[in-house]
């Protein structure tokens, strides 16, 4: 991101449908890969795409009302910062709601 | 590793290694010479080095053998294959080395001049001492038979003593050519000879010249249960009766008995007993009756010549223990390094536990009464090979003996070790009675153990050392065990190590009640969380979780464990939720670290056709897989496959998936079995195709792996399978549970002979319906056979003594009905939107390698 770029970008990933109950898909917002996910209790949450430890793909992890597990070495990061319950570095969390049927993420 | 050199000896220095000498005429520390360097002369050198003794003393050892220090006791898995040769090596002699030991293997001890204070060796050389310690040991005695040696008194070939590791390795050589033994002598080296080479496939026959086996241990009644047990492992046993002739003249070709039988064999282990090694100290004139004559402090008649271990005889006992060797060991460095000059040897109480030939065995003691008011208490059930007795006189134990079942050995070594106060009802001390205390009981055992009392018997560690183990920090069995050295020894009470670890660590556990828990997310044990998911009739993960939760709440870590609890038990009235499995189980291949998938279809036994290896190959061009690997479970597994790719590869190669990602059964290891093989005594690659064809995607708590084998000879090494099939012939097969080779390593179980493959089939069946229902999640085998017990899964699932047998057979039958190839299933219509969607599209990641 350059200086000059301040201002949040507001992108429509896709459409509410597409990111099945409990599960994740990935998109690109502004150049970004945002992993989006909708809960069962219908709350939307959306973080970067890989994680921080190994690069992992976080849209396949398994999620319940707390946290985000990594399938690849079951580290699990808090929707509420991103923060990481073992200690582990952290991941990047971005506001995201549903306009319409529309999946909108800032980033 | 550039060993060539040096091969064939154990605990060898790498080719190149030296060690500077300091000159002797300026080394004013007094001489220390010790002959012998096995398990006493080597634990004797470590004993005097622990006090300090580098410092005062030049040490030299002198072994008969060219190899470091190795675990005598290990000889017998060593020959059974379950042990490597490295695994039993003790000192190397870089050890020696690097603690400035002047080591002299291979050379042997012609005599002493006690007067000159000079060790003469066979190599000409003349060492000067000022302390010689002798721990020469036993050597096997060969009882007089016509013709067991050559004429020029060598054995005849193909005769063998079991004592050293050149001999094992002999006789493992010979198990490749052989194909029939006599072990003379049942005692426990010949039972455990026996064993391992019948586990080599070779027909075995038990020679022994008393009435009943492990005589010197065991009573009459004992010996004869053993007995039973080792004719069910299909080894033959004479008893009571003498070889007099060895057949053969060039090699040995069969034995004669005294009753004028013969019997016919390529390979004689004489395992009929030791005798001490005194040559040396006849030869030097020191005083030797059945053994070297010692003093409390194990000085012989020559002021400054001491003798230890096996070879030693104080107050008129010669042991055959490693203990009291050790025993022997450390009271010598007292006196000898001035710790404790005043220390003394008063004999040893010697129990033993060990297992001879699969079965579990401490003796203590006496094993039969011996006065008038001695109380005798036994139980024998010679149906399960269990006989256990006790010995009591004057309310302490005097006796004890274990066979076939020995939980309560814990308590019986501290009572007969230490006279601790005995229950009044008698019979507690051999059986836990229900009383409520109920599975508390064990427990106690350990709790009760006064500090100080020994656990390690090998390495004399404590209760209190290993609790000041855990308290220093350790954290795992096996920290403790590398920083006391408890269970280093023969391993016999690893299990109680364990126990002790685990009841000093409990402070900080036992506020967990998660601990018995199923999944972290309900609290609720395996048993009470399945009769609610049945009573509430709760089909689906979140129905699992909107009922029985705190607060309704899901928890990501328990999703896997419950989906596959509802699977087994709806079978497929289970109701499927794609978020409540693991991406495995998403898109059925197994994800790698950089988000791609491995695909493995399913190759039923390890057999395929040149049709289906065409197709695999023509998928891996098209696909450009980065590799193409056997895997550990014979089947081809295609790595680095892009998610999105996944459907189009299964629609191409149109074989069912091999369910290599899931927590479910995975494979069934064959060996070629009785077509091709010349070796195979019955058609394992047909029962192992059918055993995966009746188990196939059934899911469980931890991944199942199976192995069919056509003879023991185990090539698809069925012994260390959660389940394992080995052939034994005229349509017999053994079944044994609980094995491992991954983390774990464990021998399976051996749960039942049975004949015909549907029997085998049925039993597989059963316990594998029996181990879903009651582990935990993620409990392997290895861990839930030894926790149940082999006992209770023969009473459940042979003799059906809980009546479930009906029960078991029906809910497996329910998965087997439920299956469907999920590759054929999904490949057609996704299950959820963006299924195979690619979770990680644009950034360069991480990559395996490709080769």
């Amino acid at each position: 991101m350059s200086v000059t770029d301040v201002s949040p970008a507001v992108v429509v990933v896709g459409r509410a449908e597409d990111v099945p109950p409990g599960e994740g898909r990935t998109f690109v917002a502004d150049g970004e890969q945002v992993a989006v996910f909708r809960l069962r209790n219908g709350s939307l949450h959306a973080t970067q795409a890989a994680c921080p430890h190994a690069g992992g793909p976080l849209a396949d992890g398994q999620t319940d009302v707390d946290v985000l597990v990594c399938p690849l070495h079951q580290y699990a990061y808090r929707w509420s910062d991103g923060s990481s319950t073992s200690g582990a570095a952290p991941i990047r969390v971005y506001p995201v709601r549903e306009v319409d049927g529309d999946l909108v993420v800032t980033v | 590793m550039t060993m060539t050199q040096t091969r064939g000896i154990l605990g060898a220095r790498l080719a190149g290694a030296s060690t500077l000498h300091l000159d002797d005429d300026l080394d004013s520390r007094s001489r220390l010479v010790v002959v012998g360097n096995g398990m006493a002369g080597a634990r004797f050198v470590e004993e005097v080095l622990e006090r300090g003794g580098g410092e005062q003393f030049r040490i030299t050892v002198f072994g008969d053998e060219p190899h470091g220090n190795y675990n005598r006791i290990m000889l017998s898995p060593v020959l059974a294959g379950e042990s490597s040769e490295d695994d039993i090596v003790l000192n190397s002699h870089d050890w020696y080395a690097d603690n400035g030991i002047d080591l002299r293997a291979g050379v042997r001890v012609e005599r002493i001049d006690t007067a000159a204070k000079q060790v003469h060796a066979a190599d000409g050389s003349v060492t000067a001492y000022d302390h010689l310690v002798l721990a020469t040991g036993s050597y096997s005695w060969i009882p007089p038979m016509n013709g067991v040696r050559t004429d020029e008194g060598e054995l005849l070939p193909g005769v063998y003593g079991f004592r050293t590791i050149d001999e094992t390795r002999a006789m493992l050589e010979a198990t490749s050519r052989c194909t029939r033994a006599v072990v003379m002598g049942g005692g426990l080296l010949g039972l455990e000879a026996a064993r391992a080479l019948q586990g080599h496939g070779m027909h075995v026959e038990l020679v022994h010249a008393m009435p009943w086996l492990m005589n010197a241990q065991l009573s009459r009644e004992a010996g004869s249960i053993l007995e039973k047990s080792v004719e069910e492992l299909g080894i033959t046993v004479h008893l009571d009766v003498l070889a007099t002739e060895v057949l053969g003249s060039e090699h040995v070709e069969g034995v004669v008995l005294k009753d004028g039988r013969r019997i016919d064999c390529d390979l004689l282990v004489v395992a009929a007993g030791v005798r001490p090694h005194t040559d040396v100290a006849v030869r030097s004139g020191l005083e030797v009756e059945r053994a070297i004559v010692v003093d409390d402090q194990l000085r012989t008649d020559d002021p400054d010549v001491y003798a230890i271990g096996e070879c030693a005889q104080h107050r008129g006992s010669v042991y055959g223990l490693v203990a009291p060797a050790w025993e022997h060991a450390k009271v010598l460095a007292d006196v000898l390094t001035g710790t404790n000059p005043d220390a003394e040897y008063h004999g040893s109480r010697t129990a033993t536990k060990l297992k001879v030939a699969g079965v579990d065995v401490a003796v203590m003691g006496i094993n039969t009464p011996e006065r008038d008011d001695d109380e005798f208490l036994v139980i024998s059930e010679p149906k399960r090979g269990v006989h256990l007795s006790v010995v009591i006189r004057d309310d302490k134990l005097v006796g004890a003996t274990l066979l076939g079942d020995t939980r309560k050995v814990a308590f019986l070594t501290q009572a007969f070790d230490r006279g601790a106060p005995l229950p009044e009802e008698r019979i507690r001390l051999l059986v836990d009675l229900s009383d409520g205390a109920g599975s508390a009981h064990g427990e106690l055992g350990v709790a009760d153990m006064p500090h100080d009392s020994q656990v390690c018997n090998c390495n004399g560690v404590s209760k209190g050392d290993i609790c000041g183990a855990v308290a220093g920090g350790c954290g795992s069995v096996g920290e403790v065990m590398d920083r006391t050295r408890a269970g280093k020894g023969c391993g016999s009470c690893a299990s109680l190590v364990k126990q002790i670890v685990e009841w000093a660590a409990d402070g900080d556990l036992a506020e967990d009640p998660a601990a018995s828990w199923y999944v972290p997310g309900i609290p609720m044990p395996k048993p009470e969380l399945m009769r609610a998911i049945r009573e509430h009739d709760l089909r689906s993960v979140s129905a699992v979780f909107a009922m029985l939760a705190p607060g309704g709440k899901d928890d990501a870590k328990s999703k896997m464990g419950l989906t596959s609890l509802l699977k087994m038990i709806w079978g497929s009235d289970y109701l499927p939720e794609k978020d409540a499995e693991f991406i495995n189980d998403r898109v059925h291949g197994n994800i790698q670290r950089d988000g791609t998938f491995s695909v493995v279809p399913q190759m039923k036994g390890g057999v395929t056709t040149p049709a289906q290896l065409r197709r695999i190959a023509d998928v891996a061009e098209k696909y450009e897989v980065p590799m193409v690997k056997v895997t550990g479970g014979q089947r081809i597994d295609l790595l680095g496959v892009r998610k999105e790719d996944l459907p189009a590869m299964w629609n191409d190669l149109g074989m069912p998936s091999g369910y290599a990602y899931g927590k479910s059964f995975r494979t069934v290891k064959t060996c070629v079995g009785s077509d091709f093989c010349r070796f195979g005594l019955d058609d394992s690659t047909r029962l192992g195709i059918d055993l995966e064809t009746r188990f196939q995607g059934i899911e469980s708590p931890a991944k199942i792996k199976m192995a069919v084998v056509g003879c023991p000879r185990n090539c698809a090494e069925a012994y260390v399978k959660d389940v394992g099939v080995v052939a034994v012939g005229n349509g017999k097969w053994e079944v044994y549970v609980g094995g491992a080779a991954g983390a774990s390593v464990r021998k399976g179980d051996l749960l039942a002979t049975v004949e015909g493959r549907d029997a085998v089939i049925a039993l597989a069946g059963r316990f594998l319906q029996y181990y879903r229902e009651n582990a935990n999640w993620l409990e392997r085998t290895y861990d839930f056979v030894p926790r149940v017990g082999l006992e209770k899964l023969k009473l459940v699932l042979l003799e059906d003594g809980e009546g479930i047998c009906a029960e078991l057979e029906a809910g497996l039958q329910r998965s087997v009905d439920a299956y469907r190839d999920p590759w054929g299933q999904d490949a057609e219509e996704p299950a959820t939107p963006g299924q195979f969607r690619p979770s990680l599209p644009l950034v360069a990641l991480p990559k395996v390698s490709v080769r």
